[in-house]
């Protein structure tokens, strides 16, 4: 057994209290158990690790554990009481989960995205749940007068074989109230996990497939009205004017008005992204009269000026200047830009030896430039949320990965304070990142304060496509420089974005080149852009990736053995300090992809592609199929091998990592937003093509390495790799190398269908 | 506005509404059945799909007006017990992820299954092309209507 102490560190404990009405409650801090890296320490405010959770357990013996984090679709809602039964030693079935609101005083910090539910839930829950047992086990020896150390749980249920005594849980927890918690506690030993590691379902699946209301669209309260918003139609322009008479004879229409985000002198947080921070509100009885009002609204727009503001850095980091150009842009003209700034010298991040000495002595160069188009989020819920502010009081239920940076926001353009905000935290009908940027609840509030009614603001799918906070375009270009016989002696990335550059200096292959130089670059934008499933990895993964496996093809290796030829050299005398990966764990996941899919033998007709990626502190390799059947490529089979440490629920984990893959699939194949004039060219699903079940892949096998380290991120690490694990498997198709995404465009021109 | 009375569920709803206004609304704003999910607005997306006379239709195209006599089933009501049997393959495979799509791609599930008990996976992608799901939990869907056909 593992020896624990309770007080993880100087700033968190465990806390227990008396329950009304009989039991026990103890409060822990969700964060405790998590070792920050230093970058997260910078992050991530003290407040972060004070008591945010509790766990209740009622006379019953029914387990509640209190989660701070809001359930966008990644299943945190059944693997985290999974973690906390297993120490409790109880039946998960027993332990249920209820969703924090957003209490100012408990939860100061309270965040979903990056994937680190699990990752920094692991210890605390751990140690919450074995200490409470600890305590049951207490209050059962001395309610039976006989020692601790031969009382055993199972189940839920202490025993004591020696008097045949038994008790469920219930029935100590009120004295168990009583008692001092120990400091310290006994977790278990992993081979006597009987809960983690065996697949428990989604305990809110029967709700979902009943259609019960889980979402705050679905959200309802007597004399509630309905909202649209109506927001510029281009990037750089704001509202001149409106005229409500336009619409004010409309049915069930009861008012229109202009609502702006923020105050004057109000400084923004990092989370404030918001495009249009002046939009028309229209109020009404139904959602679709609110609607067709908002089609018919005389609206005039003028071009903004530039602006500028500070912004808040992530976490407590300084404060930046934010300065927002003025101008209709097009992606033409981006493209344009982007050319310019690869061929001049961007800002040098890292460089280790002497790579410019190095291509100078080139016996051959390979320059390769890759690029990908700002992609919109396309939650399936579109942005809304509900509102009732009422005098000095509001109550605000929306979508939000972010509550903590919302808070903020709201207290400002309410100008009500905190302590008479209720947050409520509702069920996202997707994130992907677009969630955390929460300006529609800023928006709901104040079209509800207006009206000093309960309102429920809902965007149409063109608001919500058409609003902003979009994946950045990204380019990055590769070079590398070889000797007559194909030995690599450098390689140089030059990477940038608009408006931000995707790289990532200290990532692989840093480490395991003696020259080697890393370049970036950004160009500013007016049109916003935030995180968006694995932000930055998303593309430099696809780039990386695909020129390691043109150069491999160069230098006449083997994909995957080039691959694990580098991680060996990262391995065993690593260049530079600052590498952020293990190199064994990343050579792990291709050994296990190279096993599982049979790399040397594919099935006849299959062109197969690999690629392997980490980031969110797991790693994974994937292998793509294809066929190409009647001048359509198709993806017959997808195998992912992944290093997440312990699996706490692996069909739920597979089920992460098959929609990552799809996800990695459709945008690779699909994705694309361009502007004309400052105009989104798409704005509904009628051209922003998704993938479909027809472009699924026929099958796809997810493979875990066996590991007994603490567990890593999942919703975000299958992602990236499988752009290049694609365009890999599309160039052995067709002996073409995909650089520009999305692929379809130039498969067409190929004459290959999509 | 205008009177209409629906037969929705298996009972029957009287609504007072725009007669252009589209099924999804009716169900969601007016008669509390918000299982039915508003995703596109264009019938693009399929979060929308209910059964008008066991058809699968996409009710943000629907005006109420349009729907005369026709029987109305939503998610709610496509069993008394949440255990139709593609329900419940929903269940055994664990399929949803966020889940706000989930309604919509049963009802078209439900749909197909109805009209033919043992679609091939062409079928399955032609029924089933006209539902997104974000999350990508298409995999999951081909093998639960797959195991709810052996089930009928």
């Amino acid at each position: 057994m593992t020896t624990v102490n309770t007080k993880l560190d100087r700033r968190s404990f465990l806390k227990v209290s008396a329950l009304a009405g009989g039991g026990m409650m103890l409060s822990f801090s969700w964060l405790a158990g998590c070792k920050p890296t230093a970058e997260e320490a910078l992050g991530l405010p003290k407040e972060w690790f004070e008591l945010n959770s509790y766990i209740k357990i009622g006379e019953n013996g029914a387990v509640t554990l209190f989660s701070p984090n809001p359930e966008f679709g990644s299943n945190v809602k059944t693997s985290m009481p999974m973690i906390l039964a297993e120490e409790l030693d109880t039946d998960w079935k027993n332990v249920i989960v209820e969703q924090a609101d957003f209490y100012p005083e408990r939860y100061d910090r309270q965040f979903t995205g990056g994937s680190q539910g699990i990752r920094q839930g692991w210890t605390p829950l751990r140690t919450a749940g074995a200490t409470a047992r600890a305590m049951l086990v207490a209050a059962a020896a001395q309610t039976w007068k006989v020692s601790a150390s031969e009382i055993t749980t199972s189940a839920g249920i202490l025993e004591h074989k020696g008097s045949g005594k038994k008790a469920h849980y219930g029935e100590m927890a009120s004295l168990a109230a009583t008692m001092e918690v120990p400091e310290e506690v006994q977790l278990k030993e992993l081979k006597d996990f009987k809960i983690i590691g065996s697949s428990k379902k989604n305990v809110e699946a029967s709700k979902i497939v009943t259609g019960k209301p889980l979402f705050s669209i679905d959200h309802k309260v007597e004399g509630m009205k309905y909202a649209a918003i109506v927001h510029p139609p281009a990037f750089g322009m704001k509202l001149k004017s409106f005229d409500k008479s336009s619409v004010s004879g409309m049915s069930g229409i009861q008012d229109v008005f202009s609502i702006s985000l923020f105050k004057e002198d109000y400084g923004r947080n990092f989370f404030d992204t918001t495009t249009f921070p002046e939009i028309v509100a229209i109020v009404g009885n139904s959602t679709w009269e609110v609607m067709q009002a908002k089609k018919s609204l005389a609206v005039e727009w003028e071009n903004a000026p530039e602006s500028s503001f500070e912004v808040g850095g992530f976490g407590g980091r300084p404060n930046t200047k934010v300065t927002v150009p003025s101008g209709l842009e097009n992606t033409s003209s981006h493209k344009d830009r982007m050319k310019e700034y690869i061929t001049k010298p961007g800002t040098i991040v890292r460089k280790d030896g002497d790579p410019e000495g190095a291509f100078k002595k080139a016996a051959k160069v390979i320059e390769k430039t890759y690029s990908a188009p700002f992609l919109a989020h396309n939650t399936m819920e579109p942005m809304n949320c509900f509102a009732d502010v009422k005098g000095d009081k509001a109550v605000v239920y929306g979508p939000t990965q972010a509550p903590e940076s919302i808070m903020g926001t709201l207290v400002q353009a309410l100008g009500i304070p905190k302590e008479n905000i209720q947050i409520n935290l509702a069920r996202m009908g997707g994130g992907f990142g677009r969630r955390a940027y929460s300006h529609h609840m800023t928006e709901a509030a104040l079209i509800s304060q207006k009206i000093q009614a309960p309102v429920k603001m809902v965007y149409t799918r063109e608001d919500d496509m058409s609003a902003g906070v979009y994946r950045p375009a990204y380019s990055a270009t590769y070079r590398a420089a070889l000797d007559e016989n194909n030995n690599l002696l450098a390689l140089h990335v030059k990477a940038g974005g608009i408006p931000e550059s995707p790289l990532h200096a200290n990532r692989f292959p840093a480490g395991a080149l003696d020259n080697y130089l890393a370049e970036s670059w950004d160009i500013p934008s007016n049109i916003t852009i935030g995180a968006f499933r694995a932000p930055r990895s998303n593309f430099i993964a696809a780039a990386e990736q695909s020129f390691l496996d043109e150069l491999a093809e160069v230098m006449g290796k083997d994909p995957i053995e080039f691959r694990l030829e580098l991680l060996k050299r990262a391995e065993t005398n690593p260049v530079g300090e600052q590498n952020d990966y293990d190199a064994k764990r990343y050579a792990g996941v291709l050994e296990l992809v190279r096993d599982k899919s049979k790399w040397n033998t594919p099935a006849a007709g299959v062109h197969r592609g690999v690629s392997a990626y980490f980031c969110h502190n797991s790693y994974v390799a994937e292998v793509v199929d294809i066929k190409i059947v009647d001048s359509k490529p198709v993806v017959e089979k997808v195998y992912a091998a992944v290093d997440c440490g312990i699996v706490v629920n692996p069909d739920a984990a597979t089920n992460m990592g098959e929609g990552a893959i799809v996800d990695g699939i459709g945008n690779a194949f699909f994705g694309e937003l361009a502007f004309e004039n400052g105009v989104p060219n798409k704005t509904n699903f009628d051209k922003y093509r998704m993938i479909r079940q027809k472009e699924t892949p026929k099958s796809i096998e997810v493979h875990f390495v066996d590991s007994k380290v603490d567990p890593t991120g999942l919703g975000e690490p299958f992602f990236p790799p499988v752009f290049a694990a694609l365009a890999n498997s599309l160039y052995k198709a067709t002996g073409k190398r995909y650089y520009e995404q999305p692929f379809a465009s130039q498969l067409e021109m190929q004459n290959l269908k999509m | 506005m205008a009177i209409f009375n629906l037969n929705i569920n298996g009972t029957s709803k009287q609504v007072d509404v725009d007669p252009t206004t589209p099924m999804l609304w009716v169900l969601r704003d007016h008669l509390d059945l918000v299982g039915t999910k508003f995703g596109c607005g264009i019938a693009q997306c399929g979060a929308c799909t209910i059964h008008l006379d066991g058809n699968a239709m996409r009710s943000c195209q629907l005006p109420v007006s349009a729907v005369a006599d026709s029987k109305i089933t939503t998610i709610e009501g496509l069993s008394e017990q949440g255990d139709h049997p593609v329900q419940q393959a929903w269940l055994e495979h664990d399929v949803p992820q966020c889940g706000y799509c989930q309604a919509g791609q049963i009802m078209s599930a439900a749909a197909l299954l109805a009209s033919n008990p043992n679609p091939s996976d062409t079928d399955i992608d032609n029924a089933m092309n006209g539902n997104i799901c974000r999350c990508g939990t298409y995999t999951r869907i081909k093998a639960a209507i797959k195991t709810a056909s052996q089930k009928l």
